[in-house]
């Protein structure tokens, strides 16, 4: 675990919240897709809630972050309202895209995210060119550019990483390593034991980290952003972490085994993080178990909102596909 | 009338270069050999010296990223002029290209803007074969969120890249190689126009010649030979292809009544099939009065053989009797 003696209760108290945030909003989408309630598809991040919260919880405003498909979480813990994202996926005119974008495509642009994206690795030379641009204005700001296992072997990554390096861009590239491409398991796909490896190749430093850890994730993060800032170009941080879901909706988990998924539902982030709070003195479990019934209460109220969000129309439609 | 001196396409492109740049602190290039070897074709030459490296950006040869990153610079306020070295390279980037630039816009509901500008030399005629020389417009136009344009003249180069860096969406600004050294015209200081609008650049009373890029040329040269012939053809340069100006096409044709639409690229599934479409399915159909005819590239890659390159590619003496044809019913 990661230092949690340098946390106080007010950030404990954040991580947490954000954890369950994501959690409980991922659980309510389920439930509403099961009940025929949400329309297409959506990848959930249940159980990977620590890379997306703890690497979001070393930036400050102003920073930027490039999403995935698998985005639900990083949006939240970017400050996105989760009752205009539940109207995104509801389809709803009232949604951050108007009912355009759905799960796959949230960008909440005044939070500074720059979008999640349906190609794997489609976001990571945009993560770069926004660094880039950050760069040549002068500012101090960064982006963080989250991306799964999959994207590491897609030819953008290597053009994309290669460039970031050559040019010393304030980018910090979070591999989520959830160990699977879909059914691919990360291990058949690549030669090399670790992911993070591959920084070595183009120049920058790299790690592999317990992506379950939303410390260590934090403090990792905090290096890279720092390094960053200074001019000295990105990191690669590989979060070792596992999606107790399915791929999409349409998975049956037939690539892997009940036991590995029982072994990382035991790892748990969440509760995880909740415990050693507890552990540490920085909240009681009452407060522990109130973050998470308040989140809960929190989705619930959110949900009876965007559903209550105008339909969008086809009037004007073709009009909107320019600026 | 402003002053206007002769200078060839590839200057004129440089001029508005040059301008954005002067103009815009946030309009950068960026490309493969653009710096100190002034691009392939030698249109940024000067331009490293001028700005710097930092605005003059090379780039290792990595077309996914080149795009990729002039995205995600204009996601976030800058307008980059991205570089493909030829247009066929554009294959690499097409993720980049025709899933992010083109859709983000729309597929985050109005919020964002992708105001960059690709550049990329196209077309056939320097021998330089199947994968440095083909003409890639109908594979971009079927893909809403981009704009298409394809200058055929130095005056027009310099005012539609200037209003293509100026665009809030992203433009594909192709540049046939065979025009790079003509010569023609040219405004002094910046002015912009021309996006989105056909031009009539030779007025006829027989026959419609549709046409873009390079073919003007074989098109007002056959437009010569089809007066002595006494056949009075007009020209209309298509300019852009999207936004397509539908309504200069009709008019002409409604006024000649007959349509000869002729491209460079392979016929089937070409660019000329959406003009033909547009004239037999406007009140322009009521006025013709022979079939539409389209002159095209022939559906193979571009050979390398000079003799075969020409061949593949419509000609002068191709467009004449084409339209000969017609005007016989």
């Amino acid at each position: 675990m990661g230092n949690v003696v340098e946390l106080n209760r007010e950030e404990a108290t954040e991580l947490l919240t954000t954890m369950w945030t994501i959690r409980r909003f991922e659980e309510a989408v389920d439930d509403l897709f099961a009940r025929g309630l949400l329309h297409g598809t959506m990848h959930l991040s249940i159980g990977q809630e620590a890379s997306a919260t703890g690497a979001i919880a070393a930036l400050e405003q102003g920073d930027y972050i490039t999403s995935t498909h698998r985005g639900h979480g990083h949006c939240i813990a970017k400050g996105a309202d989760v009752t205009l994202m539940l109207a995104e996926l509801l389809g709803k005119e009232s949604g951050y895209c108007r009912g355009r974008g759905g799960s796959m495509h949230i960008a909440d642009l005044d939070a500074g995210n720059l979008g999640a994206n349906g190609i794997v690795a489609g976001s990571i030379p945009i993560a770069a060119g926004a660094a880039l641009a950050l760069k040549q204005r002068g500012s101090d700001r960064v982006v963080v550019c989250f991306f799964g296992d999959g994207a590491a072997n897609e030819g953008a990554f290597h053009e994309a990483l290669n460039m970031a390096a050559i040019w010393k861009l304030p980018v910090i590239f979070i591999c989520e390593n959830n160990h699977y491409g879909m059914s691919m398991a990360w291990t058949k796909a690549v030669a090399i034991d670790r992911l993070s490896r591959r920084a070595d190749a183009y120049g920058f430093p790299g790690m592999t980290i317990d992506g379950n850890d939303v410390i260590a994730v934090k403090e990792a993060t905090e290096r890279a952003v720092k390094r960053a800032r200074s001019g000295e170009g990105p990191t690669l941080i590989e979060c070792l972490t596992y999606r107790h879901k399915g791929h999409s909706k349409s998975d049956q988990n037939l690539y892997r085994t009940r036991e590995e998924i029982k072994e990382w539902r035991d790892k748990d982030p969440t509760q995880r993080f909740a415990r050693v709070a507890i552990d540490a003195g920085l909240m009681d479990a009452a407060t522990a178990e109130d973050i998470a019934e308040e989140a809960e209460q929190r989705i619930a109220r959110a949900i009876e909102e965007a559903r209550s969000g105008p339909d969008p129309t086809l009037v004007g439609i073709e009009d909107e596909t320019y600026a | 009338m402003p002053e206007a001196r002769s200078i060839t396409y590839a200057e004129a492109i440089r001029e508005a270069l040059d301008d954005a740049m002067a103009s815009d602190e946030s309009v950068f290039l960026m490309g493969e050999d653009i710096g100190v070897y002034g691009g392939a074709f030698g249109v940024t030459t000067g331009l490293l010296q001028k700005y710097g490296a930092d605005r003059v950006r090379d780039t290792p040869i990595s077309e996914i990223g080149i795009v990729g990153i002039a995205v995600g610079a204009a996601l976030v306020g800058m307008r980059p002029v991205a570089e493909m070295q030829f247009s066929d390279f554009t294959a690499n980037a097409m993720d980049q290209l025709c899933n992010q630039a083109a859709k983000l816009h729309f597929m985050y509901g109005g919020k964002a803007q992708v105001p960059m500008v690709l550049r990329a030399p196209t077309g056939s005629g320097t021998g330089a074969a199947a994968q440095h020389s083909q003409s890639i417009e109908s594979w971009l136009a079927n893909v809403p969120g981009l704009k298409i344009v394809m200058p055929s003249n130095a005056a027009d180069a310099k005012g539609l890249l200037t209003a293509a860096i100026a665009d809030p969406n992203p433009v594909v600004f192709l540049e046939h190689k065979l025009l790079y050294k003509t010569k023609g015209e040219v405004e002094v200081g910046s002015y912009s126009g021309g996006l989105g609008s056909a031009v009539v650049t030779h007025e006829g009373r027989d026959v419609s010649i549709v046409c873009w890029s390079a073919m003007v040329h074989k098109a007002l040269a056959a437009a010569g030979s089809l007066k002595d012939q006494g056949i009075d053809a007009e020209v209309i340069d298509v300019r852009t292809l999207r936004p397509l100006d539908r309504s200069t096409i009709v008019g002409s044709v409604s006024k000649t009544g007959r349509l000869l639409v002729v491209h460079e690229s392979p016929l089937t599934g070409g660019f000329g099939g959406e003009i033909a479409a547009t004239v037999t399915e406007s009140d322009a159909f009521d006025f013709l009065e022979a079939p539409v005819k389209r002159v095209a590239g022939l559906e193979t890659p571009i050979p390398s053989n000079p003799e075969l390159e020409k061949g593949v590619v419509p000609q002068e003496e191709d467009i004449v009797k084409a339209a000969v044809e017609i005007l016989a019913g």
